[in-house]
């Protein structure tokens, strides 16, 4: 049964939001040209109205697709290609935005909560600044309108409500149109992460925060209050850059934890095209400040502003166009909206240039050279670093656009980004960031008057020496030995000891003046963890066996990574380590279950304990409880011993998804004060083949002799007669025996129970018993009542497997503690700029 | 001379020194060709060679080799110009690999084999799926 209303609903809520988008811009735009008091208000009553009902209208949108999602109606294109009827409900959520439409609806949505907020708190401002959020979410609404112009044959926008017949042209509707597949492709097992819940919407509130500034400063440009839009955009740009900043991190702390390069940053042009508008909005944010304080840096703050917002929606273009398809390992394809993208982008940076362009030389500036003993001096000479920061990454990154520049003027360019991208972007902004440190840190001295030479002399002097004895002692309780690094540290240093001091003296005075101070703490403190943590990141998953595991491979990967047989230790970096089997997770439980303690269903999803289950000393299961499990994961128990004490037991994790194309491996962390201990999978055993079972060895063996099979102990502990089997029926005048074998494993006793069945006097079956984990199959293959003997089948295999690679990355956790603090100082900040207004 | 034009001067300097070396760390998309010639004049910097991988009749992907343990593969691919290549790739097999309908190398040649340091995958879109392969 197809469910049409919802869809159409959904349609006529998208093709509302932006038709109401443009009715309130009209009428923002009337009001702010009206003189006449009187049609003025009824022009803003007008466009608070049509403003709400945009809004109603979003969340209509919203609501509408959530339900196409949540109650699985595959028949729509959506939820068919991001979800699946096994999706735990919290990722349910994450399908929502997984997709580009999806993606813009929830800028939309933050944009269009911005906006009512705006509208009722800003009195003065709020006809022109919701004339530019109006046009803004109507340019927005356009990408998901999915209406074909008629006449031009046009698509404008590409709509989330499509059907999957009308999405894809399967054969199977033309034989069947009213066809609804009973299951969808599922979310990518990547994004199936709690920080894939949380970082797309931090970060869509963040780009949706670049928009409140920049409406602002057009707002002021517009109605010739060149000054007056600092004051109510500062408390929003810092709230954008703490948020957006925030979701940027959140995504290198997902990469961390999820994805097994090893690191947190990639230098990707996806990740760098985010990272370039947030480091001008922290600059812009800078001389905003600059020009609160002494009325300079007016027309810088101007260009920086509206720099922010254009580089954003650059960054949209880059990332969504496909553009960047062959340079960036996880850019969005073609929706066909690259077009559509780009008017946008060049509709608002034309409009913001020739406003000011207009405007230019009626904005005022102070004529008087700026003092290099003064505050302003600094933080301008730090926001040109962050802009040239930025200038570094957007040169490059930008290589795949001139290629397509040069083709319209039919020149051929056959430019690629730089090949290996950490390297070249890490030796540049490694420059810039000690610059940035040096500069702040030294600009914070002049936080409260202006200071003399000499003054400033002395402060810098002291500052110095408290930061080279306290980089002697990091010198010499740790390795680093490269200068590059001992630079970082220096600046690191720097910032946080001119920061502390700062922080000291405005403490007693007034400590919600704190905020400036405390994230540049974080600031320092994020340099130091990045320089240890990338820079003295080390691999201790050393294989010292002298074993090849590979001939074909390159010396690294065999230097690197580890081949551990289950339940057999090695030594790695001072640790003892163990793989002790594969786990498997339940679906409703937390806790793990070993992949022999459950027989498997027809439902892949679904399995029966065996035996009662237990995780760390508590019960999970009783024998025989049928659960769920996420039959794509499987992780790899590791131990790490330090002597007899376990220092760590990991989980790294494999996940298998056809639809998604194969094999992919998460790591898993141990986090310690001093370093994290961090895992991955290489690889492992191919659980789809058919294992390779060595010749069978036939051995006589008596009840309570020990024999051995795949090198284990082993032994017949009972013989017992037995009257059910579940499969087969035993009649009266059958006759079934099982036996019981215990073999010795290394931590604990596995029971074989072959089975040896008679069936109406001549059928012989014989039912034999695999223990996975030790690669052992036992048969029963006959029975000698003479001698009370019994003729056992052995076949063994090679025992479970897995190859690991192991990092050591020390001193991470002051990355993130800083930029904890980093985060506090902005709200710290933030909550005072809010206040100042009020 | 004022200070500001003085720190503008400066940024301007800098400006260009970080475009001049862009491009010169710069890598470019080649053909296979053109990177064997590179190569051969002793050019060892890594480029990128777009291409597809190589199909028989049915359209299915042929010289796809997989080391035995899965660490490392090797495959076909075609060039724009329809030069077919060996890569081989000292890594596990990517996702979507095999439903990749474009293929960027960056690497470089070592003898007749071209090894790839990285690889790019520009998977088809949703849209452009023409089959449906689920629950079906």
């Amino acid at each position: 049964m197809f469910h049409f209303l919802v869809g159409n609903l959904g349609h006529l809520f998208v093709i509302t939001s932006f038709v109401t988008a443009v009715i309130t811009s009209f009428c923002y735009w009337k009001a702010t040209v009206t003189s006449d008091l009187t049609k003025r208000q009824g022009w803003i009553v007008n466009g608070r109205i049509g403003f709400l009902l945009h809004s109603v209208a979003v969340l209509g949108i919203v609501a509408s697709l959530f339900t196409i999602i949540y109650n699985h109606y595959f028949e729509y294109h959506y939820a068919y290609a991001h979800s699946s009827t096994h999706l735990p409900g919290q990722y349910m959520v994450s399908c929502f935005w997984e997709g580009q439409e999806g993606s813009f609806l929830l800028w939309m949505f933050w944009q269009a909560v911005l906006g009512i907020i705006l509208m009722f708190t800003q009195r003065a401002w709020e006809a022109p600044v919701m004339t530019i959020f109006s046009m803004v979410q109507a340019f927005l609404a356009s990408m998901i309108l999915g209406v074909v112009i008629p006449g031009l044959s046009l698509k404008l926008g590409s709509s989330p409500f499509i059907l999957l017949r009308d999405a894809i042209a399967d054969p199977i509707f033309k034989i069947d149109p009213t066809f609804i597949p009973k299951e969808g492709n599922g979310l990518n097992p990547l994004l199936q992460n709690y920080w894939m819940v949380i970082h797309p919407p931090t970060l869509f509130l963040g780009f949706a925060l670049t928009l409140v500034p920049f409406a602002f400063c057009m707002a002021g440009m517009w109605q010739k209050k060149y000054s007056e839009w600092i004051k109510p955009a500062l408390p929003w740009t810092l709230l954008g850059g703490a948020i957006l900043g925030l979701g940027i991190l959140m995504g290198g702390y997902w990469a961390y934890e999820t994805l097994s390069f090893g690191g947190y940053w990639n230098w990707d042009p996806v990740e760098n095209a985010v990272y370039v508008p947030w480091l001008i909005m922290i600059a812009s944010l800078h001389t905003m400040i600059t020009y609160k304080n002494s009325k300079t840096a007016l027309k810088l703050s101007i260009v920086l502003v509206i720099a922010v917002f254009v580089l954003l929606l650059y960054s949209t273009f880059l990332t969504r166009s496909g553009i960047l398809g062959d340079a960036s390992v996880h850019s969005f394809t073609d929706l066909g909206l690259s077009g559509q993208l780009l008017i946008y982008m060049l509709f608002f940076t034309i409009a913001a240039i020739v406003l000011v362009a207009v405007r230019w030389k009626e904005i005022p500036t102070s004529e008087k050279e700026i003092s290099t003993y003064s505050r302003e001096f600094w933080i301008f000479m730090g926001a040109t670093t962050l802009c040239l920061m930025g200038f570094q990454v957007l040169v490059p990154t930008s290589i795949p656009v001139y290629n397509k520049v040069l083709e319209i003027f039919g020149i051929h360019s056959n430019a690629a980004p730089p090949a290996n991208q950490i390297l070249f972007y890490s030796k540049f902004q490694l420059w810039f960031a000690v610059a940035v440190a040096l500069l702040s840190g030294t600009g914070q001295f002049f936080w409260w008057q202006k200071i003399d030479k000499q003054k400033l002399k002395n402060e810098v002097i002291t500052t110095s020496l408290i930061t080279l004895i306290i980089f002697a002692i990091i010198l010499i309780t740790t390795q680093v030995k490269d200068p590059v690094y001992m630079v970082l540290v220096i600046a690191g240093l720097y910032i946080i000891i001119s920061n502390v001091k700062v922080l000291a003296s405005v403490w007693k005075v007034n400590p919600k003046l704190s905020g400036g101070a405390l994230a540049h703490i974080g600031v320092g403190m994020m340099l130091i963890g990045i320089m240890f943590s990338s820079g003295y990141s080390k691999v201790v998953s050393l294989n010292n066996t002298g074993l090849l595991l590979n001939k074909e491979m390159g010396t690294e990967f065999n230097r690197d990574n580890l081949l551990l047989f289950i339940n057999e230790p090695r030594t790695m970096g001072g640790y003892d380590i163990e793989f002790l089997g594969e786990r498997l997770e339940p679906r409703n439980k937390s806790g793990f279950v070993k992949r022999r303690e459950v027989d498997p269903t027809p439902d892949p999803f679904k399995v029966v304990a065996n035996q009662d289950i237990l995780f760390k000393g508590e019960k999970l299961y009783n024998a025989k409880d049928t659960f769920e499990i996420y039959p794509e994961n499987t992780f790899y128990e590791i131990q790490l011993r330090k002597g007899d004490k376990i220092a760590a037991t990991l989980f790294p994790r494999i996940q298998l998804n056809e639809e998604m194309g194969g094999i992919l491996p998460s790591p898993d962390i141990s986090r310690g004060v001093t370093s994290d201990l961090y895992t991955h999978v290489s690889s492992s055993m191919n659980r789809e083949a058919e294992p390779e079972w060595g010749d069978v060895e036939k051995i006589k063996v008596k009840q309570g002799q020990q024999f051995f099979v795949n090198d284990y102990v082993a032994m017949i502990e009972e013989v017992e007669r037995v009257t059910t089997i579940t499969g087969l029926t035993i009649a009266d005048d059958d006759a079934a025996i099982k036996l019981k074998i215990r073999i010795e494993g290394e931590h604990e006793n596995f029971y074989a129970e072959p089975m040896f069945v008679i069936k109406n006097k001549i059928d012989v079956a014989l039912i034999s018993h695999e223990i996975g984990e030790l690669g052992v199959k036992i048969t029963l293959l006959n029975i000698h009542p003479d001698t009370n003997e019994f003729t056992l089948g052995l076949n063994g295999r090679q025992k479970d497997w897995v190859i690991i690679k192991a990092m050591e990355k020390p001193y991470i956790n002051v990355l993130w503690l800083g930029t904890g603090l980093l985060m506090v100082g902005f709200f710290i900040a933030m909550v005072r700029r809010f206040k100042e207004k009020a | 001379m004022k200070k500001s034009h003085i720190i503008g001067l400066v940024v301007i300097a800098i400006a260009i020194a970080i475009i001049i070396s862009t491009a010169g760390d710069a890598s470019s998309y080649v053909t296979f060709d053109q990177a064997y010639q590179m190569a051969s004049t002793g050019n060892k910097g890594s480029i990128h060679v777009v291409g597809e991988l190589k199909k028989d009749f049915r359209g299915e992907i042929t010289g796809l080799e997989k080391s035995p343990d899965n660490l490392s593969f090797s495959f076909l691919l075609l060039d724009e110009n329809k030069k077919v290549q060996k890569v081989y790739y000292n890594e596990p097999m990517p996702p979507d690999f095999t439903r990749s309908e474009k293929v960027v190398v960056i690497g470089s040649y070592r003898g007749d084999l071209f090894v790839a340091d990285k690889i790019l995958l520009k998977c088809p879109s949703k849209y452009q799926e023409q089959k449906l392969n689920a629950g079906v």
